[in-house]
């Protein structure tokens, strides 16, 4: 989550929580955690990506190196799942669905209205390295289409322009204002009650 | 051993209060579900009546676009959309003992009027449920609410038995079949696993639902995971495996999740792992996540992704069920496949098999999908018609627009037109038709989806998720929709649709795996039943649905706009032009149809034909 990774842990420096692409640390309990498992690449790079937010190379190195595996080899494998990126990506990944039901739900219109929002193509991140845009292929929400997911809120139906605003309050004020801006009732802390501002998004 | 026939399978801790089933599947967690659950939780104990109703938070009851859901036992009265507010307001009404609330109540809007019960609604009028039996019903992460509905005494009863050949038998005569999308025979596959020369057995859930449109195999996990995993020991009895993985897609995390609780839970019950029921059975279970390729979803690149390497397929024979994981005979069966397992052991095969017709027996879970009234996750007796699922089931065309097609099987089946909905839904004919039952994704499109367009989005994605091993998926795809897109972009020439056929025929025939082999559908039968609107767009240059973005043209109506110059601002291209208060002008030729001033405009001042 885009909030979590700016908390100042009383270093010198703002910590951003990721270890640095040449901190060879944490890649080493990860490989150790899963020396003994038949098959373990893949999860070994699973567990990379959720610490270091991306595949460093010298990571890659250290996994071919510990795992007997040709850098050659562990680079094939980063290059062929979606879920592995080799370039560092924001905080906060917008992903709007591309599966069928989206798709004929204009969900193109909204990926073209997000990423002017945003000022960046799919696939790229911001230069504030707050946002990175993708384009996905389904997430299994289909009777909500389009759906545009921002960190880990899910949203749907979602027309271009709303997608925009969406993305517009996240900026100004984090997770809690795009619920806000989607019309919900809070999440986590539920208040008492709230008259009947029916959701519009 | 033989374990005891009295081994005790009792749910632990249920109460007898009456449920408030609240859905707290994806759809409806997005709308607030758990906050609703939270406010139902703290209102029943303010009214005092926590002691007589308990909330329960269920997985999918299919309904995802009237989310949240809630239904309250006994009488199962269904409320749709419930807020905070409606929460609070039904809590006091069953303090006071009062009627179901009529203006929450949900509308048929096909005859306007109330529906007070779950079980009246037309949505589920014609669904049978054996796969979704316990979605919406139980706890996903308690398996006492599990056991409560008979659960796992499928299991024990075959482990008493003792008879791996008999449960296998029972499955070859329950005509269950593929539901992955292939429709092979499981007892047969079942079979093969038991039959082959090993060791070491193992046996695999394709939880890799990759289908775009299709998210079955997803509810099922997170309504249900014990079916899964209760059919799965079964299956990994009857075939003699030791080891298991379910290989779940990345996209899923709460299935993920709740796999690894029920898994946990199944554990601590002696349902799973050593000795299971008491007997000398044992079968570990573990969860793979996917990375992300679609491609694994096909057998032989899921098992190269659980081994840890690149998710490519490879040349079958030998078939996993000879040689599969780490060259162990396997057994991998979907993921809705299991989820009936369990069903069919303790009804008997017969009870199954009364269901459908010929070859193709039982229930398919499909995701109903686009210009539907009622889109959600349904289960229906193979043998009824289309036309039954989209009008009877789905509610028919959303707005009352025309229908134009149904696409059945996502990238690799088909559409078909109006003149073929009365076909019934079974493999075979299905197939004759020119679609394919598929996983189960049904995406119903009216009079404003293009289908050539529709085809260049399937072609798109298999381009894109084409493993790059064989050369006539890897290049033919990309070639497909070269042309696909020449065409939906207007420049299309004289002969590219038999330059389609020609590579769609190669690509079929030559590709390594069924991705490749089916790449080529959604042309093939857009070309064969809407062959006009391919016409249209190569010598007409025109789409008569208005979907294809280079054959629209932008214009101002000089009556609607006020000269705001919102729009111009806008124009990613300074396409638009014009003084205040005077009605803009879009110069056409530099227009890249990006859409930005319609959604600009707060005149709906700018047409798009």
């Amino acid at each position: 989550m885009g909030a979590a990774n700016t908390d100042n842990h009383g270093d010198d420096h703002v910590c951003t929580c990721r270890p640095q692409p040449d901190d060879l640390r944490p890649t080493r309990e990860i490989l150790e955690r899963y020396a003994d498992q038949a098959g373990g690449l893949v999860p070994v790079l699973q567990e990379i990506m959720r610490t270091y937010g991306h595949l460093p190379r010298p990571v890659l190195e250290e996994v071919a190196r510990a795992r007997n595996l040709p850098l050659s080899e562990v680079y094939g494998v980063a290059t062929f799942y979606a879920q592995f990126k080799l370039q560092p990506t924001g905080d906060t990944t917008i992903k709007i669905c591309h599966g069928t039901a989206c798709h004929v739900a204009d969900a193109p219109e909204v990926t073209v209205a997000v990423s002017e929002e945003l000022g960046v193509r799919v696939g790229g991140t911001t230069d504030d390295h707050k946002y990175t845009l993708e384009s996905v292929s389904c997430l299994g929400c289909c009777g909500l289409a389009p759906v545009m997911v921002i960190g880990e809120q899910t949203f749907g139906p979602v027309s271009p322009k709303q997608a925009r605003l969406l993305v517009a309050a996240h900026r100004g004020g984090g997770p809690a204002a795009a619920e806000a801006a989607a019309g919900r009732e809070g999440t986590g802390e539920t208040t008492t009650d709230d008259a009947e501002g029916e959701g519009s998004a | 051993m033989i374990p005891e026939a009295h081994v005790r399978i009792e749910p632990d801790g249920l109460d007898d209060q009456f449920r408030i089933r609240i859905c707290t599947g994806s759809g409806c967690s997005m709308n607030g579900a758990h906050d609703v659950a939270d406010t139902f939780e703290r209102e029943l104990k303010a009214a005092g009546i926590d002691d007589q109703y308990k909330v329960v938070r269920t997985g999918c009851h299919g309904m995802c676009q009237e989310g949240p859901v809630v239904v309250v036992d006994p009488e199962g009265v269904f409320y749709p959309r419930v807020r905070q507010s409606g929460a609070k307001r039904i809590a006091e009404a069953l303090a006071a003992g009062a009627e179901p609330l009529s203006d929450l109540l949900y509308v048929e809007p096909a005859t306007g009027e109330h529906v007070v019960h779950y079980t009246d609604l037309a949505f589920n009028a014609k669904q049978v449920r054996i796969v979704l039996r316990n979605c919406g019903h139980i706890d996903p992460e308690h398996i006492d609410e599990y056991i409560e509905r008979h659960g796992y005494e499928a299991l024990r009863d075959v482990l008493t038995a003792g008879e791996p050949e008999a449960v296998i038998e029972t499955i070859l005569a329950s005509g269950l079949r593929g539901r992955g999308g292939a429709g092979f025979a499981t007892g047969q596959k079942w079979r093969f696993a038991r039959n082959a020369p090993g060791d070491q057995k193992y046996m695999v859930c394709n939880a890799d639902e990759g289908d775009p449109g299709a998210f079955m195999d997803r509810s099922i996990l997170e309504s249900d995971p014990h079916s899964v995993l209760e059919g799965m020991t079964i299956a990994a009895y009857a075939i003699g495996a030791t080891e298991g993985y379910i290989y779940v897609r990345a996209e899923y995390p709460l299935a993920v999740r709740r796999a690894g609780i029920a898994i946990k839970q199944a554990e601590e019950r002696g349902l799973l792992g050593d000795n299971i029921c008491g007997s000398d059975f044992s079968f570990r279970l573990h969860v793979k996540e996917g990375a992300g390729a679609f491609v694994c979803g096909e057998e032989t690149a899921l098992m190269a992704s659980v081994e840890g390497r690149r998710g490519m397929p490879r040349m079958r024979p030998p078939f996993p069920a000879i040689s599969g994981l780490w060259k162990q005979p396997t057994n991998i069966n979907n993921v809705e496949t299991l989820a009936n397992v369990a069903w069919i052991m303790r009804h008997g095969a017969d009870a199954y098999a009364s269901i459908g017709n010929g070859t193709s027996r039982g229930t398919k879970v499909f995701a109903l999908t686009g210009k539907v009234r009622r889109t959600g996750l349904v289960e229906v007796p193979m043998g009824m018609t289309l036309r039954e699922l989209i009008y009877d089931v789905g509610g028919g065309i959303k707005d009352d627009r025309p229908f134009r097609a149904v696409q059945m099987g996502g990238p690799s089946g088909g559409c078909l037109p109006e003149a073929l909905l009365d076909t019934p839904i079974e493999y075979e004919s299905l197939i004759a038709a020119g679609a394919i039952v598929g996983s189960g994704g049904v995406l119903v499109t009216d009079d404003r989806s293009c289908m050539v367009d529709l085809a260049r989005f399937f072609l798109s994605f298999t381009r894109q998720e084409s493993c790059g091993k064989c050369s006539p998926c890897r290049i033919g795809t990309k070639r497909m929709l070269d042309i696909v897109e020449r065409i939906t972009s207007g420049k299309g020439e004289e002969g590219d649709v038999e330059l389609l056929e020609r590579l769609a025929r190669h690509i079929s025939s030559a590709s390594l795996c069924g991705l490749g082999q089916t790449a080529p559908n959604p042309v093939l039968t857009t070309l064969r039943y809407f062959h006009d609107e391919y016409d249209e767009h190569i010598n007409g240059g025109r789409c008569r649905a208005g979907a294809c973005t280079e054959l629209q043209t932008y214009s101002v109506d000089p009556e609607l706009c006020t000269g705001c110059l919102a729009c111009r601002k806008n124009c990613p291209v300074g396409a638009i032009s014009g003084k205040a208060k005077e009605p803009v002008v879009i110069d056409k030729d530099r227009c890249m149809k990006c859409g930005a001033c319609i959604s600009t405009c707060r005149f709906g001042a700018i047409r798009r034909s």
